[in-house]
């Protein structure tokens, strides 16, 4: 294979590692064309095995210790060569570890490689293709849920809503999947006229279905009406169809004001009060791309500060803004399901491409709406649904997470932004729901480097293409499914009917400590805090079955 | 009576601050240690009670509806009501302003306060907290440190506590000429013993060296709480405030310890700021939890300007030093500051709850509040506003104090035996007045005042009402609760403590309660395991009867048979949960915090909005409406 053409130094002895929260240790490490293995000197059973594909960035120093030597040349080196290196991995998931290796070609050989190893863009070449867990098979069926599921089982939908295949070869909206649920009045040849109308094609679909009052949300991207005020008469009636008999309906523009003006001038724009007088529309300005990615970065490198510095801390978090990029979101999201619930009227989300920040918007509002997509299946089931299918260009957004040092693309948190905002609604209400804060964090984790093919590929078309489907394992499928799944269910959850309203406050907002400081020792006693609790609960179970 | 102008007020309209829209008419009661607001809306029986003694400032406030009274009380609640007419509202101010600052100790609402009790159950709650007995259980007094009778009149030091303990070697002369040279006669003297490894740690003020004098006595002192410690040649003093400050001192004639001139010490600064700076520290901090609608970096730069938990973390850093010194290193510590009852208080009690993890229990709490608080002179008239006095002499130290101790529940929340609310109801006594125990400055005005004779302890009211206190996840023997607690002061372990700071503002809490939850949890769990074991012991006892029937079955007695059989069916599970789950593990219609009736606060309790969590939001609630409008208005500010 020629992942060995990017291998020099397989081998390495004596190597010391370092990494927090545990003592240093003593080993051989090795680099396969996907993982880093180190393995301990007197305990072989003490292994870290580390997903390259999980390496952000390496930085490597070495001490050319042989000019030293000769200099005092009764320094006693051992059998050391003379020089050492030190290598510095910090991973997509914020975990740092050193690795001390004797030799300082060894140390350049084994940079070098993690280094070409970790960054290797070609989807079909990556771990997920070759990770073949025992006792499973492939041939089952790939991902947890269908928009003909979906659509079978959301009651109430099929009267006045359809599955269109017009998407069924991609050939109308390359990063919609082939189904879709519209309007029913609304033919295929008018979807593929308003995907004309929309950035990327992406028409106006339906994603969540208000049970109580019939109500929806629809996402989409902007309309293309550009300087010179473009129309589509399908566009409007498709919108209009989705009011049927009621008065009006909400458009949640996820920009500002003044963005949405400007994206005209670039072609884009937003739907005017003169051709679609139903609708109203709200601005609300939702960070995401490089904006957020900054974000990010700014947060991790304020957590890493070593100062010591309350003043340094308090004033780098706020800078970081990321506090305000959740409370953006969560309240964005508060305001689509005010409208949805209180106002009884239904909703279009969009932003740009409809690929960022409308997916966040409509999968917080779903969540606090919608119990059915609290339990852990319901959870998964939401972002397969909105996320994976709806095509989130995960391959792009995640290609970095926050130490690289390589230039910025594409890459922007805005799936981890919407992990934080579940987060702070599982604080806010820690029994309504169903699962844990280790699946928010182990979805963190995947999303950037996983065994599963879940997250590769920006959308279902890539996947089909690639044949993710017919030779990767599902991420979501093994959550539920595993032996661990207890340790993802919330012990205390209490399913309630009711939509759970987040606060937005300052003072309720808090830092995802648990992510963003996972590695530092406090968190293992907040740790130890949650096992408790679901051994409390595992006792009175047993107690109260008896 | 006498300052009452006008004990009735009409058609007054209580304001939301959050959301104007959930204002309230009613009637405005002024009595002598209350003001009363009742709801006058029909069907509603809505009130909210404010005892005069948490007040501390009253103003005139002009806003949209008209010209307002504006209430700060001492526990982060703040009201405002509208009054109609200006001269009525006028009369309410004068009087409110007169009630709430009593000229005399006698004024006190615990003087006022006569729960139904009689006078020997009383003496019963001022024992129930025995400092005695507290260094009894430290191991004292014991080979090198004795109980010392010097101060048993308060002459040698009026502030400090009667009963003091010693190094065995200080002779009365020592203790005497020591104290000589000690602001206030506050001399070195125990604070806490660490029983296994002898080594202590010790308070004391400011020596008054000035700039150069010495003190025989007091260095003699030092030497022997240094020999108090057999196993360290070597005695660490901690000075907690900033060096500046101290060098400051100097030129009044007092200042810091010389290293040349006392024997193996070693001298250390922790920077902590006086008195004034933390008054307006957390006066810049109310304010920005005083904002209505802020944007979160309104917030972050609010609390950072407000330099308040920088402040916390020197405390809590100055604690670490300590407890480290004496648990790892096996050192005696002796702490000062300047007059050694404020920053000193904060510094020896945080590094006693690190130490040992009697005080991470209920009692021990209270106890260690008894013995480096009360008992060692923390002024709490003056530091606590409870008087018409000097404004200088104000500041939140106590409150630093609990809110370290709640940062360290925070970082170890298997540890305490107590939760938030026991914290937050001590934070809202030490100011209401109503107890006792923190009233004076010191000792010996408790016992002028005889306070014991003529008022009621918060501690045995806390430890009655101990069930609603307790931390679920406490358990005796978890790794988190045992030896000394090694807190990281890293900055970003530092928490904003929006239960205390914004206690009334209900829209910035979770909704639901994970501790309520578990705490019906391990009720439940518990009376399982009881009814669990009496139905093994009914088991076992039938079994041994069955046995025995058994043994005789060959002399055919039918009723043996027929009795077996009937209990295993009785041992099924439906059986167990018909009787016993009756209530399923989540909060039963939580309980507020602290309830009107027993404490005589405030609060407005109507009916589903007290209810924790979902039953908030169901469905017409005035509340889930406000959250989500608040979602709203939050996100037009932050558009």
């Amino acid at each position: 294979m020629e992942f060995s053409e990017h291998i020099k130094t397989a081998n390495v002895e004596d190597v010391v590692l370092r990494q927090p929260l545990h003592p240093a240790r003593k080993g051989t490490l090795c680099i396969t064309g996907h993982h880093l293995l180190f393995s301990d000197k007197e305990d072989s059973s003490r292994q870290v095995l580390l997903l390259l594909r999980n390496i952000d960035a390496v930085e490597k120093s070495v001490e050319n210790l042989v000019g030293y030597s000769s200099l005092f040349s009764f320094a006693d080196h051992g059998e050391r060569s003379g020089s050492s290196g030190t290598i510095i991995v910090k991973c997509k998931d914020l975990h740092v570890l050193q690795i001390d290796i004797p030799g300082m070609e060894q140390c350049l050989n084994i940079a070098h490689s993690i280094e070409t190893l970790s960054n290797l863009n070609c989807v079909s070449e990556m771990y997920p293709f070759f990770y073949r867990p025992p006792n499973h098979s492939l041939d089952r069926q790939w991902g947890i849920s269908t928009p003909e599921q979906f659509f079978r089982e959301t009651e109430g939908l099929s009267f006045l809503w359809r599955l269109s295949a017009v998407n069924r070869d991609f050939s109308i909206c390359p990063s919609y999947p082939p189904l879709l649920i519209v309007p029913k009045d609304i033919d295929d040849e008018s979807l593929k006229k308003v995907s004309k109308f929309r950035q990327g094609g992406r028409f106006p679909v339906l994603c969540y279905y208000h049970r109580k009052n019939g109500m929806v949300i629809m996402r989409s991207s902007q309309p293309l009406i550009g300087a010179n005020k473009k129309r589509c008469r399908e566009d409007e009636c498709l919108l209009q169809a989705v009011i049927g008999s009621s008065d009006k309906g909400y458009i949640i523009d996820t920009r500002s004001g003044q963005q949405s003006q400007q994206a005209r001038m670039i072609g884009g724009g937003f739907e005017p009060k003169s051709c679609y007088s139903c609708w109203k529309r709200l601005h609300r300005n939702v960070e995401k791309g490089k904006t957020l990615q900054e974000s990010f970065i700014k947060l991790v490198e304020a957590c890493g500060d070593e100062s010591n510095n309350m003043d340094r801390w308090l004033s780098k978090l706020e800078n970081s803004k990321w506090l305000s990029h959740v409370q953006t979101a969560l309240s964005t999201a508060g305001l689509v399901a005010e409208c949805v619930e209180r106002d009884g009227h239904s909703v279009l989300v969009h932003g740009s491409e409809g690929t960022d920040s409308t997916l966040l918007i409509s999968t917080l509002a779903q969540l606090i709406m919608d119990p059915s997509c609290r339990s852990l299946e319901g959870f998964l089931c939401l972002l397969e649904r909105e996320w994976v299918q709806a095509g989130h260009p995960f391959q792009q957004r995640c290609f970095h997470s926050a130490y690289s040092h390589a230039r910025l693309q594409q890459e922007s948190p805005v799936f981890l932004l919407m992990l934080d905002c579940v987060w702070q609604l599982w604080r806010q209400f820690p029994l309504a729901l169903g699962f844990s804060e280790a699946l928010l964090l182990r979805l963190a984790t995947e999303a950037y480097a996983s065994n599963y093919g879940t997250f590769l590929c920006n959308s279902e078309l890539e996947r089909c293409a690639l044949q993710v489907k017919e030779n990767t394992y599902c991420l979501f499928q093994a959550l539920l499914k595993s032996v661990e799944r207890e340790i993802y269910t919330n012990p205390l959850y209490e399913s309630t009917d009711l939509a759970i309203w987040p606060s937005v406050h300052p003072q309720s907002l808090q830092l995802w400590r648990s992510f963003f400081l996972r590695w530092t020792p406090q968190n293992r006693h907040l740790e130890e805090a949650q096992e408790d609790i679901r051994n409390m609960i595992i006792e009175w179970g047993k107690l109260a079955r008896r | 009576m006498e300052h009452i102008r006008l004990p009735k007020v009409e058609h007054v309209k209580l304001l939301d601050r959050v959301s104007p829209k959930k204002s309230r008419v009613g009637t405005l009661y002024l009595t002598a240690t209350h003001s009363i607001f009742v709801e006058s809306e029909d069907g509603v029986r809505n009130e909210t009670w404010v005892l005069h003694s948490l007040v501390c400032g009253v103003e005139k406030q002009a806003s949209a509806s008209g010209v307002s009274l504006v209430l700060h009380c001492k526990n982060f609640q703040l009201l405002q009501f509208v009054i109609p007419e200006e001269k009525d509202l006028q009369d309410i101010l004068l009087s409110l302003q007169r009630l709430s600052q009593p000229e005399s100790l006698e004024e006190l609402y615990c003087f006022a306060y006569k729960p139904n009790v009689a006078a020997e159950e009383r003496q019963r709650e001022w024992d129930f907290v025995d400092l005695r007995s507290e260094y009894k259980r430290m191991g004292l007094p014991n080979a090198h440190w004795k109980l010392s009778p010097v101060n048993q009149n308060y002459e040698v030091s009026d502030t400090y506590p009667s009963e003091l303990f010693v190094p065995e070697s200080a002779t009365p002369p020592v203790i005497a000429g020591s104290s000589k040279f000690r602001s206030r006669g506050r001399f070195p003297t125990l604070s806490y013993y660490n029983k296994d490894n002898h080594a202590a740690v010790c308070r004391s003020s400011q020596p008054l060296s000035g700039f150069s004098a010495r003190c025989l006595e007091d260095e003699q002192m030092l030497g022997a709480v240094l020999r108090s410690n057999p196993r360290s040649d070597v005695l660490y003093v901690v000075d907690t405030r900033p060096k500046l400050n101290a060098i400051a001192n100097r030129a009044a004639g007092k200042g810091y310890e010389n290293e040349d001139n006392y024997s193996n010490i070693k001298f250390q600064f922790q920077g902590i700021e006086n008195i004034h700076v933390m008054r307006n520290s957390q006066q810049k901090m109310l304010e920005v939890c005083e904002l209505r609608t802020p944007s979160v970096s309104d917030f972050l730069l609010g609390l950072e300007g407000s330099g308040w938990l920088k402040h916390i973390k020197a405390v809590l850093d100055a604690a670490v030093f300590i407890a480290k010194a004496v648990s790892e290193e096996g050192v005696s510590v002796l702490v000062h500051c300047s007059d050694g009852w404020d920053r000193t208080s904060q510094v020896c009690s945080v590094s006693s709850v690190l130490l040992d993890p009697h005080y991470r229990t209920l009692k021990g709490f209270m106890v260690l509040i008894e013995k480096d608080w009360i008992s060692f002179g923390h002024k709490f008239t003056h530091r606590c506003n409870h008087l018409l006095g000097d404004p200088k002499e104000v500041s939140p130290i106590i409150d630093q104090f609990l809110e370290c101790v709640w940062q360290l529940t925070e970082q170890f929340p298997c540890a305490f035996e107590f939760n938030e609310r026991f914290l937050i109801t001590i934070h809202h006594h030490i100011y209401s007045c109503q107890f006792g125990n923190f009233i004076g400055n010191n000792e010996r005005d408790r016992q002028q005042l005889e306070i014991e004779k003529r008022t009621h302890s918060l501690w045995s009211y806390l430890w009655s009402n101990r069930a609603e206190f307790i931390n679920p996840l406490y358990r005796p023997n978890h790794s988190q609760t045992q030896g000394v607690l090694r807190p990281s002061t890293a900055p970003y372990c530092f928490n904003f403590w929006r239960g205390l700071y914004n206690r009334f503002d209900r829209g910035v809490h979770p909704r639901q309660s994970v501790e309520d939850c578990l705490r019906t949890i391990r009720e439940e769990t518990e009376q399982l395991e009881d009814q669990l074991s009496s139905h093994k012991q009914k088991i076992s006892k039938l079994e041994e009867r069955k046995w025995s029937v058994s043994v005789n079955i060959f002399d055919k007695s039918p009723t043996a048979w027929i009795f077996a059989p009937d209990l295993r069916l009785a041992n099924t599970p439906q059986d167990y949960t018909s009787c016993v789950l009756t209530s399923s593990p989540r909060p039963a219609g939580g309980s507020p915090v602290l309830t009107p009736h027993d404490l005589n606060l405030t609060t407005s309790f109507n009916g589903s909005d007290q209810e924790s969590g979902v039953a908030d939001l169901s469905a017409p609630s005035p509340f889930s409406e406000e959250s989500a409008r608040d979602s709203d208005e939050a996100a037009n500010s932050a558009a």
